[in-house]
């Protein structure tokens, strides 16, 4: 069930697009219902094809055709990890390498306890900070050595156990 | 710590990429430290006196449309997206007397491999896209504009969405701008996670929320863009330049590069480099010095090959690169294109087949699946290039790699059909011994793939 508090961050994006043309907002809506609830399900889809008045295999249409949604759930972190060339030629494979060692899953996986989706990714556009990756869609993690990337996940998990 | 403050330990703080302080004459990049992009610190820097001044803000008579698009005209200020056509050229298709709504867009969804300019303009200059964006806008009559940011670089929208916020309280953006009857409302939608909507047509389409599948041209964004009204669709960089040609004259633009490729151009090198970043020099340098800007290749190795224009492009082998300048008009004559400025830079351990095998992957996936021939054809190219990777290469397997480029290339409705086949055969030409190696032999003829620790 969409809250109103989701509804308020709808509008905001809604207010930027003509009255009649509602349905510009949808990949916005889409990422803010990621966001909240770590997927796009069926049903949201389905609300938010209410809200902004489309079809809802409209909505369905944009969510299958763009990489970032997640149609199922993940892990509480997924971790996109970007092997394109530049990032091939700066060891992007050899972090992607090594997170499957460090966490013990394939990528496309997600790890036992829930914490952790790994993912190849295509080029997030910054090649010159590879090798790259990307945190929950928003959050980009640079220069990531396996020494970093040991860090990063170290202190996800410790962050973990205080909540 | 929590989950947020052990994540933004590895945000990227733009020391490596933009504030380096080996730019030659920059003007986007000018003066930056990653803290400066607010609007009290642009204006500081000059910033917003071009809108100023063609309103007639700042006690001068103004400019008119025509002469603000003589001047983008006069600069030779080409498009920094890819495709390199001239601005004003294409300002000036715009029906400026069309009653209905128009539209201005700008193209910041920067995905072609290699390429991560637009990404820093953003995140440490905001405010000269805006300036830029609401010129143009003020130049073709425009009152409400879009600019689509690749959705993987969230905190950079999120800086925009900011910088727009401050643009609007200063009456920069809105209602009557400066006392003016000028009015531009600018916004920022994102993407998530589509390379084929860098495409104008395919982003038109996303921006309209639907899947981002190209249209056909014609008819052009000019007469029919978003919601079928007259847009005007530009790259980040492309508007980031306005501002600097309005305040000095689009002949002292023009004479920062050479004729026919006016001013600066921000070149991202990534790859086998020493200092993988953005450079931005005047049209026209060297390319011999903008390697040496960045570092040079790896240490104890040397160069092998070069992509100068974003993966889209042909590759080009290390002596025609040394000996070529980095403008369109000279890129093209060594046989390859300008593209997006993305200059990915390859040493003597790098396998060719393996680098081909990657590029051919990331066209399959990113094809929108609209064309036949690049749906399946891309598909056919990862696969014959696959099994040559893996020692299954037939002899038959170079002649039709090219034929399948060949029924690709121009029978697609927009470009990513040519971009995937483009390299294929540029790889090819310049590097078959290399792949005749590995179906003749079943193995990699490059030594070494493993580079050194970063």
């Amino acid at each position: 069930m969409i809250s109103k508090s989701t509804r308020d961050r709808f509008e905001r994006e809604v207010a930027k697009y003509p009255v009649e043309q509602r349905q510009s907002a949808v990949m916005a809506c889409l990422s803010i219902i990621q966001d909240e609830f770590g997927y796009v399900s069926v049903e949201s889809e389905r609300e938010l094809a209410e809200y902004l008045n489309m079809a809802p295999m409209a909505v369905h249409e944009v969510t299958t055709f763009y990489n970032m949604y997640n149609q199922h759930p993940v892990g509480r972190y997924k971790l996109n990890v970007c092997t394109n060339l530049p990032c091939q030629l700066r060891q992007g494979y050899e972090a992607l390498e090594h997170l499957e060692k460090k966490l013990g899953i394939r990528m496309g996986q997600t790890t036992g306890d829930g914490l952790f989706t790994l993912q190849q990714s295509e080029c997030l556009g910054a090649c010159a900070d590879a090798p790259v990756l990307l945190v929950n869609d928003r959050q980009m993690c640079s220069y990531m050595s396996n020494q970093k990337l040991d860090q990063l996940i170290d202190g996800l998990k410790a962050a973990e156990v205080k909540q | 710590m929590t989950a947020d403050h052990v994540i933004s330990q590895f945000a990227a703080t733009g020391a490596e990429t933009c504030f380096h302080g080996r730019h030659i004459n920059p003007q986007i990049y000018a003066d930056l430290t990653g803290e400066n992009w607010h609007l009290s610190d642009y204006i500081e820097r000059g910033g917003y006196q071009a809108l100023k001044r063609i309103l007639g803000a700042d006690g001068s008579p103004g400019l008119s449309q025509d002469d603000v698009i003589a001047t983008v005209k006069e600069s030779a200020l080409r498009g920094r997206g890819g495709a390199g056509f001239p601005t004003g050229l294409k300002w000036s298709f715009m029906p400026r007397q069309f009653p209905g709504q128009k539209y201005l867009v700008c193209n910041s969804d920067e995905g072609e491999p290699g390429t991560c300019k637009d990404r820093d303009i953003l995140h440490y200059n905001p405010h000269v896209v805006i300036e830029g964006m609401a010129i143009a806008a003020y130049a073709m009559g425009i009152s409400v504009g879009y600019n689509y940011i690749h959705g993987e670089i969230f905190s950079t929208y999120a800086r925009f969405e900011a910088a727009l916020e401050e643009a609007r309280a200063a009456g920069f953006l809105g209602d009557r701008i400066l006392g003016s009857v000028f009015s531009f409302q600018l916004h920022a939608a994102h993407g998530f996670g589509a390379y084929i909507c860098g495409e104008e047509t395919a982003l038109l389409e996303s921006l309209e929320g639907k899947k981002g599948q190209p249209r056909f041209k014609p008819p052009f964004p000019a007469s029919f863009g978003l919601y079928g009204k007259p847009t005007t669709i530009n790259n980040t960089e492309t508007f980031a330049a306005v501002p600097w040609i309005i305040r000095n004259g689009g002949a002292a633009y023009l004479a920062c590069g050479k004729p026919n490729n006016g001013g600066t151009k921000i070149f991202s090198v990534s790859g086998d480099v020493q200092r993988p970043g953005n450079y931005e020099v005047p049209m026209g340098t060297p390319f011999a010095k903008l390697l040496e800007l960045a570092g040079g290749v790896r240490a104890g190795r040397r160069l092998k090959a070069v992509i100068p224009g974003g993966s889209s492009m042909p590759v080009l082998p290390a002596d025609i690169m040394m000996s070529t300048d980095m403008d369109y008009d000279s890129i093209s004559k060594a046989g390859s294109m300008l593209g997006s400025g993305a200059v990915i830079v390859m040493d003597d351990s790098r396998c060719m087949v393996k680098s081909l095998l990657r590029l051919s992957y990331f066209y399959m996936h990113e094809s929108c699946g609209q064309c036949t021939p690049c749906r399946e054809g891309t598909g056919w190219l990862w696969r014959m290039l696959d099994r040559i990777e893996h020692g299954q290469g037939r002899p038959s397997d170079l002649e039709l790699l090219n034929s399948v480029s060949d029924s690709i290339q121009g029978r697609t409705i927009c470009a990513l059909g040519d971009a995937a086949a483009m390299p294929v055969r540029a790889m090819i030409k310049h590097f078959r011994h290399e792949f005749e190696h590995h179906i003749e032999h079943k193995t990699c003829m490059v030594p070494v793939h493993t580079p050194e620790v970063i």
